[in-house]
């Protein structure tokens, strides 16, 4: 049995979230830098252009990148063999409130989604955990702004829909979200599951990295020709037209009932801010 | 890059008239800032026919919600939010004059309308650019709502604040017009 303080993970939250609101991930960067290439409107560009500046700024003044500092998702893999010497839930929340209140990032959750009172401090953080192999702990943050999160839904298909039903939808969501998300955006998704399990395999995706490629090959097939037919969809930087609308598609799938085939999306902006710690 | 029309605020109607949907601009002079909860406390009190805190004849409102600003700068990062939640809220606005609305992304078909109708003009800001913006801000000064944290009113000085018209006054939009030029299914 190892045992870990609960402080540590409280600081290492703070830090990450510092950390990932100010500094946009360096394959982020480059992958924008890349689509400022593939763009085929000036203004498309200009936007893309406009976007790697205000990155460039937010890592050099140490200033957060987007003032939507989001809600904080916390993804927490939990070795068997690891003992904590507190509650975890409310370490994750304490880190949050330190990065949020003393670090002057924005605080965009309310405590109750009818009356609509702040929070004040950003929590509570949105916290998965999951229990793995092993006595370490892993520990993924990322602020999830909300722009981009209202542009997602979760759709109940029939296995007759079938794949073209998958792409449809993909495809009318972000056509349909426009410059709403602030593309050029990463399209998550979740396939599979049931309700719940395919909106957190969206996330899940979303917490991959924006370059990596999809072991299962017919995901990666799939990620590849829906990437192709977003970029066709003429959205473009901020919605203003262009050929550039997604960064990457990731897919993350999970077996399902006979009579269902469940879709996630999970739209997540440029500002895709994420960073992990193994403890 | 073309060129960027150098506009000081409050703009005259005949400057507002003359903005065409892809025209890039720099503005410098006053906006207010204001999201979904301070929009609907300004309807409320117009709906009680009490007076608005901010002056908005003639002038903007930006659709924000900044970071706190770190010791030394006048605004925390600060860009666009979704314009299309204002959405409801902007008719009572316009009728007190409201001229120019800054935010990111697609609005209501009505809105467009009520933009000719009110002769008033909708600019985008580079949503997620929100460092790089709060470089134009030279001044913010906490006007009302304290309670709302950063969905507060607050009154900025802007100095080349940079926006693309998106919307005009008759009826151009910039989205439908970039994305029928690119759309390729
Ligand atoms: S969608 Fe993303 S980039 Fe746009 S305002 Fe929200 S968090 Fe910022």
């Amino acid at each position: 049995m190892r045992e870990i303080k609960v402080s540590l993970i409280e600081e290492k939250v703070e830090q990450m979230l510092l950390d990932a609101c100010e500094n946009i991930p360096e394959n982020v960067l480059c992958r924008l830098r890349r689509a400022k290439e593939e763009e085929e409107s000036s203004l498309g560009q200009e936007v893309i252009q406009r976007i790697i500046d205000n990155d460039l700024l937010a890592r050099e003044k140490h200033l957060p990148i987007c003032q939507d500092t989001g809600v904080v998702v916390c993804f927490v893999e939990v070795g068997y063999d690891v003992h904590f010497d507190g509650d975890l839930y409310e370490a994750i929340n304490r880190g949050v409130e330190k990065a949020y209140v003393g670090g002057y990032l924005r605080k965009s959750v309310v405590r109750h989604p009818l009356d609509r009172v702040n929070t004040k401090n950003n929590t509570p953080a949105i916290v998965h955990v999951k229990l793995v192999p092993g006595d370490k702990v892993k520990i993924e943050v990322a602020p999830k702004g909300g722009g981009s999160e209202n542009m997602s839904l979760v759709k109940m298909l029939i296995p007759a829909d079938g794949v073209e039903g998958v792409k449809k939808l993909v495809l009318d969501t972000v056509f349909n979200g426009g410059g709403k998300p602030c593309p050029p955006v990463i399209v998550g998704i979740g396939l599979g599951g049931n309700l719940e399990k395919s909106a957190l395999l969206a996330k899940e995706s979303l917490m991959r990295e924006i370059d990596d490629v999809n072991p299962d090959p017919i995901l990666a097939n799939l990620e590849k020709e829906l990437y192709e037919e977003i970029n066709k969809l003429g959205v473009g930087p901020m919605g203003f037209g262009g050929s550039v609308t997604c960064l990457a598609v990731k897919i993350n799938a999970y077996p399902c009932h006979i009579a269902s085939l469940p879709v996630a999306i999970n739209i997540q902006c440029h500002a895709a801010r994420h960073k992990s710690c193994i403890l | 890059m073309d060129e960027i029309k150098r506009l000081t605020l409050p703009l005259s109607q005949e400057v507002i008239d003359s903005l065409r949907a892809g025209d890039k601009v720099e503005l410098t002079g006053v906006i207010y800032t204001g999201r979904d909860a301070a929009h609907k406390r300004l309807v409320e009190l117009l709906k009680n026919n009490q007076p608005l805190p901010i002056d908005v004849n003639g002038g903007g409102i930006y659709y924000v919600g900044p970071t706190p600003a770190k010791p030394g700068r006048a605004i925390g990062s600060c860009g666009p939010t979704s314009s299309y939640r204002m959405d409801p809220f902007v008719e009572p606005l316009l009728k007190q004059g409201l001229k120019v609305m800054i935010g990111k992304g697609p609005r209501s078909k009505e809105l467009r309308e009520l933009l000719k109708q009110y002769h008033a003009v909708y600019l985008s800001a580079i949503g997620g650019a929100a460092a790089a913006i709060s470089e134009s801000v030279t001044k913010c000064d906490l006007i009302c709502y304290e309670d709302l944290g950063a969905e507060a009113i607050y009154r900025l000085e802007v100095k080349g604040f940079f926006g693309i018209v998106t919307y005009d006054t008759v009826g151009n939009d910039l989205f439908d017009e970039g994305i029928k030029k690119y759309k390729k299914i």
